[in-house]
């Protein structure tokens, strides 16, 4: 007589309310903020189910960091132990999926990552490291995986993951989210592409404030389950914010935790990091035991939230609409990706970009400078030119995963050639082919 | 004189503690049949020619609602839940009837969705047709709020044996467990009511003085008249009190393993600090999940009796025990049969023991010599190395706070007490499988009854206060009450500790000494929009674990 009930799918969980940290006292990202979502998890019995472990989270060491961050002036100085937690839990969650003692795996860590740039001069919407980046690097020097797809789900633009990945076309990068006219950070629209060696891997689906619960799997049908069947991904990681909930404070979606359950039912990620999600009362329990069902392939069809109706996820005509010109679009600019590359960068050798970046958390300015080799044997040498309203001056160079010998040599050479005179705090090279971090 | 009482599966044990000595001990086989007659038999034996009134406590651990359990001897119990929303309901559908009734309680205790009385009544009508007498009532998040329950309750008519209310049986949240703790208490409360009326009888009519306690599973006592309404304590309280015993004949302040071994398996046990570790969440019986609190006690397939079988040409020891050992009749070879063979211990027939291990010599072309040392060796590396995987187990727990992630508190046992029968003989294979020093107190096969007979009363008590909601709530004594919203962690940790000290004199009249402590406080802001509008709080209190430790050797005689 087992009383147990049983999951379909072996279901790793990383839980880490990091119940002693805080950005500050009544800050979104605090203390309290995964407390109810324990409470329901708990409640409902989630652990005990066969099949669903939970696992300790650990602290990332630096060098996890820096395979992915150029923090200035180093890791120590810009994250707390609560980032490396957060990362660590990640890391652990994937490790746990790639050993094979489980089939799929939750983090459910905090503070989150997603806003997190390849320099990081600070904070930025929550964000100081990127977990999932983290933990997808990791993974890739450490077991036998090429193609990862990532689906961020959370309602606001992934601008960190975006420039993470920027040059690299073995990382599908997809976000749906809403709007950037109408939220933060204000990117992630059609034009924001990939860079010139991954033009077209980079797709954004920004989607009108008001978008109830029929476009959002209207979205997941018809844009990105395709795309994904055509990029064939070794591994899918979904970024898994839970701010597109109708209760959610700062944003202005009407999704469900019904919602969220059945997309991650339909999606079937290997992995999902929690990103943001602030309704930590009215959404975040509900949403989370959602997914952690759908995960583990089991029943989630009782999981409603206590004030749910069908009007708080419903959308205009208008909208549905819309939605459905703006999956059209992206799926045909998608499958015309090498068409759009030729057009954008034929018989040009290198591609400049410059732009600002706002670290909201602390005022702080950055001000880039991107030069990236154009090439077709690997993503490209990168270089940025980085300063701060604040002073600081870096360069960082890029060498790429899968750099190939010229753009190798490049790298190298322009570490060794340049004068440190110029830049007075510092030049960075990033060498991922012999996986080191090189200051001077 | 302290009366202690463990009643097995097998044997029966009894022990007589005077001035901290043990005067007494008594072994005699279990009546599956009729256990009442097995513990007044054990009693009136070890108790004839004392003087009643010298006797200040009796405390008696019983497999009563265990095999209750196990053998289906239960009341029909008729479920009344409500579910909320979740994990789909039919699931825990464990009653004879069952009804998911309307009505919501979220995690912070607010009344999200009401009761539904016409549906209660309706549910009422159909319990009394089917004659059903006993209930639970259990709803998801009753211990934040256990109003909705209460209401059930009043809306029911008069004519139940017993009802057992949700929140009752633990403050901590866990709505599947909670649901098959209520079911098992209600489902087993007229075969304890019996028996403990039964006993409270016996006592009397014998003019004994002292007391009655039964044990608990976690290593604890409960006075026997109110442990009526709360039966579900008294189950798998066998292990604990071996484990409570080991600690009594052997006390220890650092971290220690405690095994047990017995005919068919070995029980595992750790202390931290000399403080037996709990199941996190419950132990677990006949299938069914529960709440109730336990000392962490993890049973391995292997024990003195276990069947001895080559395969290839490899030696297996266990699982199955398939009777005794060879010497002593039994159908197959068993470590017992090794260590007759090596004499190490005079039992049975020896000359069987002498063929059992020659046949499995000749099958494995070793001396029968080196056969048995190394079914010993083979038997004890087996625990050391399931008892290392456990170790590593809870040392890897999961936990919540950067502090207890940067500090964590790693179990390391410096020693290890071993008890049981086999105990003794098996020592020096455990230490050298172990590699630590293996304790064998002298009274090893008793302690299942000293730890019975020492075992102090135990409580707990869960308090959460919400100062945004101006109240308090204490699940386990059904209480909710307004408080200011100033209300700090301190005063709910006072109040916490007040309560639990009304609750422990009224569980356990005589246990004015007992130490209270705070086990776990939690404070956390509540903040809505960019305000604070109150704090969360969260505080668990409980009796200090203890046990009186025996004073010197025994000179205790057998009877």
């Amino acid at each position: 007589m087992e009383r147990l009930y049983k999951a379909k799918n072996r279901l790793g969980l990383v839980f880490f309310p990091a119940f002693d940290w805080a950005i500050s006292p009544t800050h979104p990202e605090r203390e309290e903020r995964l407390l109810y979502t324990q409470d329901q998890i708990l409640e409902e019995g989630l652990k005990d189910i066969e099949g669903i472990e939970e696992y300790r989270a650990y602290l990332a060491p630096d060098n996890e960091v820096e395979r992915v961050h150029i923090c200035v002036p180093d890791v120590r100085s810009r994250v707390t132990e609560a980032h490396l937690v957060a990362a660590g839990g990640a890391i652990v969650a994937g490790r746990k999926v790639l050993e094979g003692e489980v089939d799929k795996a939750f983090a459910l860590v905090r503070p989150p990552g997603h806003h997190a740039f390849r320099i990081v001069h600070g904070a930025r919407g929550f964000c100081t490291i990127n977990n999932e980046a983290i933990m997808i690097e990791h993974l890739r020097r450490h077991y036998k995986i090429k193609k990862v797809a990532i689906v961020d789900t959370d309602c606001h633009h992934g601008d960190g993951t975006q420039d993470i990945y920027w040059h690299d076309k073995d990382t599908l990068y997809i976000s749906i989210h809403q709007d950037g006219r109408t939220l933060y950070p204000g990117t992630g629209f059609l034009e924001e592409f990939g860079g010139p060696n991954a033009y077209g891997y980079n797709l954004n689906l920004p989607l009108p404030p008001e978008t109830g619960e029929e476009g959002f799997l209207y979205a997941l049908e018809n844009f990105v389950l395709p795309v994904l069947e055509d990029f064939k991904p070794d591994l899918i990681v979904n970024s898994a914010g839970q701010d597109n909930h109708y209760s959610d404070p700062i944003t202005n979606m009407r999704f469900s935790a019904q919602g969220y359950a059945r997309l991650n039912d339909r999606l079937n990620p290997h992995i999902a990091v929690l990103e943001g999600g602030y309704s930590i009362e009215g959404a975040l329990p509900y949403v989370n035991v959602g997914i952690i069902l759908a995960l583990a392939g089991l029943d989630y069809s009782f999981v409603r939230e206590p004030d749910y109706s069908p009007e708080k996820v419903s959308q205009s005509p208008r909208i549905t609409d819309y939605i459905a010109r703006l999956c059209e679009e992206t799926l045909q600019a998608w499958q015309k990706r090498e068409e759009l590359r030729a057009r954008h960068f034929q018989g040009k050798d290198r591609v400049t970009r410059r732009r600002r970046i706002y670290y909201d958390t602390e005022g702080l300015m950055e001000y880039q400078q991107e030069t990236t080799l154009i090439c077709e044997e690997c993503a490209g040498l990168s270089w940025i030119d980085s300063h701060t309203d604040r002073g600081s001056h870096i360069l960082a160079i890029f060498i790429p995963r899968d750099a190939c010998a010229r753009c190798q040599k490049e790298g190298h050479a322009l570490f060794e050639q340049t004068e440190t005179t110029f830049y007075r705090d510092g030049i960075y090279l990033q060498d991922r082919v012999e996986d080191v971090l090189l200051k001077k | 004189m302290l009366i202690g009482l463990d009643m097995g599966d097998t044997h029966t044990d009894a022990v007589l503690i005077e001035g901290g000595k043990v005067i007494r001990h008594r072994k005699s086989l279990t009546d599956r049949e009729d256990p009442l007659e097995t513990i007044r038999k054990a009693l009136e034996e070890l108790l004839s020619s004392c003087p009643a009134e010298e006797i200040q406590r009796i405390n008696l651990s019983t497999t009563l609602c265990t095999n209750a359990v196990a053998t289906g001897q239960v009341s029909p119990v008729g479920l009344l839940l409500e579910p909320g929303p979740g994990l789909n309901p039919g699931l825990f559908a464990c009653g004879q009837k069952n009804f998911f009734l309307q009505g919501y309680v979220d995690h912070r205790g607010k009344s999200v969705f009401p009761p539904n009385r016409g549906e209660i009544e309706e549910a009422d009508r159909e319990l009394q047709r089917a004659g059903i007498k006993h209930l639970a009532i259990v709803g998801k998040f009753s211990p934040r709020n256990p109003e909705h329950e209460l209401f059930i309750r009043q809306c029911l008519s008069p004519h139940y044996e017993f009802i057992t209310l949700g929140h009752r049986v633990s403050g901590k949240l866990n709505f599947p467990r909670r649901i098959y703790t209520a079911y098992l208490n209600s489902a087993v409360y007229s075969t304890y009511s019996v028996f403990a009326q039964a006993m409270e009888r016996f006592i009397e009519e014998k003019g004994w003085k002292g007391p009655v306690y039964v044990l608990k599973a976690d290593g604890g006592t409960l006075s026997l008249s109110p442990s009526r309404s709360l039966p579900v304590e008294t189950i798998l309280s066998g292990p604990s009190a071996s484990i409570m015993g080991a600690l009594a004949l052997t006390p220890v302040v650092d971290d220690a393993l405690i095994l047990d071994i017995g005919g068919t398996t070995t029980d595992v046990a750790f202390l931290a600090e000399g403080i037996p570790l709990l199941e996190p969440q419950g132990i677990t019986l006949g299938g069914y999940p529960t709440l109730v609190r336990a000392l962490l006690s993890y049973p391995l397939p292997i024990g003195g009796d276990s069947q001895i079988k080559i395969e290839g040409n490899r030696l297996l020891i266990g699982p199955l025990r398939l009777g005794p050992c060879r010497a002593l009749g039994g159908p197959c070879p068993t470590p017992t049969d090794a260590l007759i063979y090596l004499n190490r211990l005079e039992l049975g027939d020896k000359a069987e023991a002498k063929k059992a291990i020659q046949e499995l010599a000749h099958h494995l072309g070793l001396s029968p010599e080196k056969t048995a040392t190394t079914i010993l060796r083979e038997m004890a590396s087996f625990i050391a190395e399931k008892a290392w995987r456990l170790l590593e187990k809870i040392n890897s727990r999961p936990v919540y706070t950067i502090k207890e992630l940067l500090l964590p508190r790693i179990l390391k046992p410096k020693k290890v007490i071993a008890i049981g029968g086999p105990a003794f003989y098996l020592q020096r294979e455990l230490e050298e499988a172990l590699g630590l020093p293996v304790e064998v107190p002298s009274l090893a096969p008793v302690a299942n009854a000293i730890g019975a007979a020492l075992s102090q009363p135990t409580a707990e008590l869960t308090l959460l206060a919400d100062t945004a909601l101006g109240v308090l709530t204490v699940p386990e004594e059904g209480l909710k009450e307004k408080i200011p919203s100033s209300f700090t962690l301190e005063q709910a940790k006072e109040r916490a500790l007040s309560l639990l000290r009304q609750r422990l004199s009224r569980l356990a009249p005589q246990s004015q000494g007992a130490e209270l402590e705070v086990v776990e406080a939690q404070s956390f802001n509540m903040v809505e929009g960019f305000y604070t509008i109150g704090r969360n709080i969260r505080v668990k209190v409980q009796v200090k674990p203890k046990i009186t430790p025996l004073r010197g050797e025994s000179n205790g005689k057998a009877i």
